[in-house]
């Protein structure tokens, strides 16, 4: 791993006994690094702050109750509202966490409770894979799947899209919560005769519960932001939505068609419905944030 | 009772089995879908299609070489701007503070919520408030003074290349440098001591020992920045200017695999259209599954066993 040229170490060792010398270039070289690693620090935050901030000052003037609970209206009316792209969110995400948790609980419980079986690396690593993956792929997936055979783009069609992007996620926590669990708590309760399949609900679940509470919350967080698969699946709509098979407006979406609208008065509302998805997200990592707090043994990773 | 715990045991693992079973074959059945979804567009132009350099949905040919350049070359960027920021926030949080947790902690949660702004948020602040400062402030003096070079010979527009690989490269930010911290963290103290002992200053430390120490790791979490570049659609679609053109000229409006996949797709108005689409889906499908096998895979070397995430 350490490269040892014979050249590289004579010069190592060139510079190091300077130590015991002035070394003013080695501390000059010393303090330069370390602006520059400041300043690679600075810039990193530098966007948040700057997205951050403009959200909430082109978004706050548009705020309003109207605003949340009005449906969105023609250019030039005033009043439009983003209630419809609330609730078409609202239900998508949740009928999404309805398919995604029992898949993406199970799995992550066979990864951790049978990590010895081939089956177990072989998912584990798909499901690395795929927690990875352009979501847009996916978003063509369930149009060829759901769309072309319904025949409709549709807030079930989103819906699916979403919980494929939140069962890898929810696996993922929910394995590496599990394995947090001390090997002897199982041991402890399979030694007092309980079976295995009632120390995995009761004790391991158990004990790992806020954590598998937090993957699901992030996955909730990731999926309500997912934009590019609903465009694919529910396309959006400035109506009410009546039924879950008619195409269904979302706040991602919304946000979208009106920031590439060429209408200040579109523009703005995007903004506002911007501040509200970034508070939705701050709620839900200000409680994933709780929910770990509680148990410590729970890394914070997002 | 001994009989029906024995039945409850094969209940559990079968029902979790399954779930990891489904895992898998949601993978191939994306594979499979993507395959026959393409098949037309196959059938028709075979190997042209991803050579080919004109994209005319009104005449019914299509190449997919403007994309595959406009999603290489704006990754390039990203790479370029976030690759030396990401390690130097990575060197930050591990060697820099590593008697300071409480900073560590709140500048790292910082970038981290970088990785929670979802994306579309990104390109409505690249496309309204981004785009028009660098046109401004970057683009136009380095037209007006070097539009001798062939990089900036175009008259900036706001919306292009440059663009979107400035977002990409905030985007991918928390990627790298969260996973380049794990790497920097796991190298053992040792290595550093050693240095230390030998009246090395902290840079000589950095770079002499906990570099090359980590420098798969990185590389790994390169890759891993580099697939979601690939992949991001929304963020780039606002940005890019959404124009098939192969040109070196950075402020020349583009177009990539995901963003002409959410642009074009619901207008595809003919099934070849269509086809043609979903086969820049299959294309993005394999860009992105090679690139992330990798990543893990190099990333799994690295510390067998322990697993990354972003």
């Amino acid at each position: 791993m350490y490269d040892s040229e014979p050249e590289k170490d004579k010069d190592t060792v060139k510079r190091i006994s300077l130590a015991t010398g002035t070394g003013r270039r080695r501390r000059v070289v010393d303090k330069a690094m370390t602006g520059l690693v400041l300043l690679a620090v600075a810039l990193a935050v530098t966007p948040l702050v700057l997205i951050l901030g403009v959200v909430v000052l082109r978004g706050a003037p548009v705020m309003s109750l109207s605003f949340l609970t009005n449906l969105p209206r023609p250019v030039g009316v005033p009043g439009g509202g983003i209630a419809n792209a609330l609730f078409g969110s609202f239900i998508m995400v949740g009928i999404a966490a309805l398919i995604a948790v029992p898949i993406g609980v199970g799995a992550g419980i066979f990864f951790s409770e049978w990590p010895e079986s081939r089956l177990s690396t072989v998912s584990s690593f798909t499901n690395d894979v795929l927690a990875e993956f352009p979501s847009i792929v996916i978003g063509i997936f369930v149009y060829v799947i759901i769309v072309l055979s319904t025949k409709t783009f549709s807030a079930l069609a989103g819906a699916v899209a979403l919980s494929i992007i939140m069962m890898p996620i929810i696996a993922r926590t929910t394995e590496e919560s599990l394995k947090l669990v001390p090997m002897t708590l199982r041991e402890a309760s399979m030694a007092l005769g309980v079976s295995r399949w009632r120390t995995v609900i009761k004790v391991v679940i158990g004990t790992g519960k806020s954590g598998l509470i937090t993957g699901i919350l992030l996955a909730v967080a990731r999926a309500a932001g997912e934009t590019a698969p609903l465009i694919l699946t529910a396309l959006g709509s400035v109506y009410f939505p009546t039924s879950l098979n008619q195409p269904t407006a979302a706040l991602p979406l919304l946000i979208y068609t009106y920031a590439i609208s060429p209408f200040k008065d579109w523009q703005a509302q995007a903004w506002g419905a911007a501040l509200i998805l970034i508070a939705i997200m701050f709620v839900l990592n200000l409680s994933i944030k709780l929910f770990i707090g509680r148990r410590s043994v729970v890394r914070a990773e997002t | 009772m001994h009989r029906e715990a024995l039945k409850g045991d094969i209940i559990l693992k079968a029902v979790v089995a399954m779930a990891a079973v489904f895992i898998v074959c949601l993978l191939g059945s994306l594979a499979l879908e993507l395959f026959s979804g393409s098949n037309l567009s196959i059938a028709k132009f075979g190997l042209s299609f991803v050579i080919g350099r004109t994209w005319d949905p009104v005449h019914e040919i299509f190449g997919a070489l403007p994309f595959i350049y406009g999603t290489l070359l704006t990754s390039a960027i990203a790479l370029l701007i976030g690759l030396p920021i990401s390690i130097g926030v990575a060197i930050f949080l591990t060697e820099k503070l590593k008697t300071k947790k409480g900073i560590a902690y709140v500048l790292g949660t910082l970038v981290e919520l970088l990785a929670a702004v979802p994306s579309v948020i990104y390109g409505l602040w690249g496309l309204l408030f981004l785009s028009p400062i660098l046109r401004d402030y970057v683009e136009t003096p380095l037209h007006s003074y070097l539009s001798f070079v062939p990089l900036f010979s175009e008259t900036p527009f706001g919306l292009d290349f440059f663009t979107a690989g400035i977002i990409l490269a905030i985007m991918i930010i928390p990627t790298i440098s969260a996973v380049s911290k794990d790497i920097l963290n796991a190298v053992p103290n040792s290595q550093r001591e050693a240095m230390y002992s030998l009246g090395a200053t902290d840079w000589e430390v950095t770079q002499k020992s906990v570099l090359p120490y980590a420098r798969s790791g990185i590389f790994g979490a390169t890759i891993l920045g580099l697939g979601r570049a690939v992949g991001e659609t929304m963020a780039v679609t606002m940005v890019i200017g959404n124009a098939p053109r192969i040109t070196a000229d950075l402020f020349s409006g583009g177009y990539t695999l995901a963003a002409a996949i959410a642009n074009e797709f619901t207008e595809a108005s003919s099934p070849l259209y269509l086809s043609a689409l979903i086969e820049l889906g299959l294309i993005l499908f394999f860009v992105a599954l090679i690139i992330n096998v990798f990543a893990r895979f190099l990333l799994w070397r690295m510390m067998r066993g322990v697993r990354f995430r972003a």
